[in-house]
């Protein structure tokens, strides 16, 4: 019951984050995948990792986001709002290819790893990010999509974790906290020489 | 024979308490703002006074305008009586009945767009044209949420004459669905709640308070309307409301016999609370937004399908 609610909300922020053209609230509903991610873990009794998916995705890189966003001017931190309808559509196709996929794969290898719903909703998730990624304009965006993206990949990578790999996910979240941190600076010293955040403004670029 | 007496009742206590949803809602934004706000039955008093008002006419108006408001009475009766109130079946149920539903209130809009259009007044062509449009929207949303209330019920076990009437779709077997674990359903209801936010011109969609010619949509469409037709099209209203009110019920409301009658007024009395709450806590939305608005529903909707279907 629990871990139902926990995943379906984790696809209902997957579509909030797809369907906002507001930077400031995407990075809420990141922050929410944090919460929603540390509260699968504690259901799945890894009590270190919880914490530190806590810290790290609920509150450390929203966190930085949020500082980055508030250096940038405002008109940088809203989406056109074409692309948010396209952005659905796709993360949509997405979910619908997720369920395919599972059903494809057969019970043999879904069902002994995975529980019910862990592999279709990861898989969306990891799409949602991607299609962040590829979808918005802005280069923050880019920055939450590539953590949406992460967040999925955990979540496939949740059931197959034992006491054991707890210190290589410790790793990788140390490795994810390492890069936004990185992006955040770039995207500061973008926004610092240039100005304008936008990356389709790439395509008029010269040699 | 209990059934239909219990069905009788229900629409019996429809009729009599539709227009005490429009006192629930200002009452509710006239608490959340600190006022004491208009008397609860304000809008039975209201409708009392317009029935013994004299009418004023234009002369540039058809006789199609003073038929409007009786037509758009008419439908939104019939259009209620589909509905299976307090989860008893409705007497005249039959498969395919919610398309009929659909287009009764349709047809009651058509008339009231053409009543605005005889008066030759271009702010009610304006406010005309903007509900014409945004109903054409709201429509495709509300037959994609019927199909999956649809495919749940196939899914459950009922048979494809009953699967297509409202008076199973909306009778309070899905109620419980989403408890063994299908919690998309409960976006369901919230899918329905913004329709009725968009067919009854609440806000974020339409101010209803408004009377500023540029923003209305549908106060701008009754302007020319004065005395007992008025009076015909708020009772209309209100009918209206409570029919969208109901679908919100009857998605919520299990069968329970006697006892969902109460339960079921007091979801649409909830849901009236609802308006007020966001009524109270947003403003109007652009009319470029509210496809935005409608797109989210839609895609709600959605969801739903892919989920319920593919799972």
């Amino acid at each position: 019951m629990f871990l139902n609610i926990c995943l379906y909300l984790l696809v209902l922020s997957n579509f909030l984050l797809l369907g906002t053209a507001r930077v400031v609230q995407m990075t809420k509903y990141t922050a929410l995948q944090g919460f929603l991610l540390a509260a699968l873990l504690f259901h799945s009794g890894h009590t270190v990792l919880t914490l530190a998916v806590l810290v790290i995705k609920g509150l450390v890189l929203p966190g930085l986001l949020w500082r980055t966003e508030h250096r940038m001017p405002a008109e940088s931190l809203i989406c056109p709002h074409r692309l948010v309808a396209l952005d659905v559509i796709a993360g949509m196709a997405g979910l619908a290819f997720a369920f395919w996929l599972d059903a494809r794969l057969g019970s043999d290898l879904t069902h002994n790893l995975f529980p019910k719903l862990f592999l279709p909703l990861g898989l969306t998730t990891l799409f949602c990010g991607l299609i962040l990624i590829i979808g918005r304009v802005k280069a923050i965006t880019q920055v939450i999509g590539y953590l949406a993206a992460e967040n999925g990949i955990f979540l496939l990578g949740m059931p197959l974790m034992t006491q054991g790999t707890t210190w290589f996910e410790l790793a990788l979240l140390l490795d994810v906290f390492v890069a936004v941190f990185v992006m955040g600076i770039a995207i500061n010293r973008i926004s610092d020489s240039f100005a304008s955040m936008d990356v389709d403004r790439f395509r008029s670029l010269r040699d | 024979m209990t059934q239909l007496f219990l069905y009788l009742l229900n629409l019996l206590l429809a009729l009599l308490l539709a227009p005490l949803l429009f006192g629930i809602i200002n009452r509710t934004k006239a608490i959340i703002a600190g006022r004491h706000g208009k008397p609860l039955l304000q809008s039975y008093y209201d409708l009392a006074k317009l029935c013994q008002k004299s009418e004023v006419i234009s002369p540039t108006t058809g006789l199609f305008f003073q038929l409007a408001p009786a037509l758009q009475l008419i439908v939104a009766l019939a259009a209620l009586t589909l509905l299976p109130l307090g989860a008893n079946a409705s007497p005249i149920a039959f498969a395919g009945d919610f398309l009929l539903a659909a287009y009764l209130l349709g047809l009651g809009r058509f008339s009231l767009i053409l009543a605005a259009l005889d008066t030759g007044s271009s702010f009610e062509g304006m406010g005309a044209s903007r509900e014409a449009t945004f109903s054409a929207l709201a429509e495709p949303i509300f037959f994609l949420a019927i199909t999956v209330i649809t495919g749940l019920h196939l899914d459950l076990g009922a048979t494809q004459d009953q699967a297509f009437s409202l008076s199973l779709l909306f009778g309070g077997q899905s109620a419980g669905a989403w408890l063994s674990g299908n919690f998309e359903l409960l976006l369901l209801p919230v899918v329905f709640f913004l329709l009725l936010l968009v067919e009854n011109c609440r806000i974020p969609v339409d101010d209803p308070t408004t009377h500023l010619e540029l923003t209305m949509i549908h106060e701008v469409m009754i302007l020319d309307h004065s005395g007992p037709n008025l009076a015909l099209i708020l009772y209309a209203q209100s009918l209206k409301l409570w029919f969208f009110a109901s679908l919100v019920a009857g998605l919520l409301v299990p069968d329970l016999g006697a006892l969902s009658s109460i339960l079921w007024i007091a979801v649409i009395f909830l849901v009236a609370c609802a308006i007020g709450l966001v009524e109270a806590s947003m403003a109007r939305l652009r009319l470029k937004r509210v496809t935005t608005f409608l797109g989210g529903a839609c895609a709600m909707a959605a969801l739903v399908l892919i989920f319920s279907q593919m799972r």
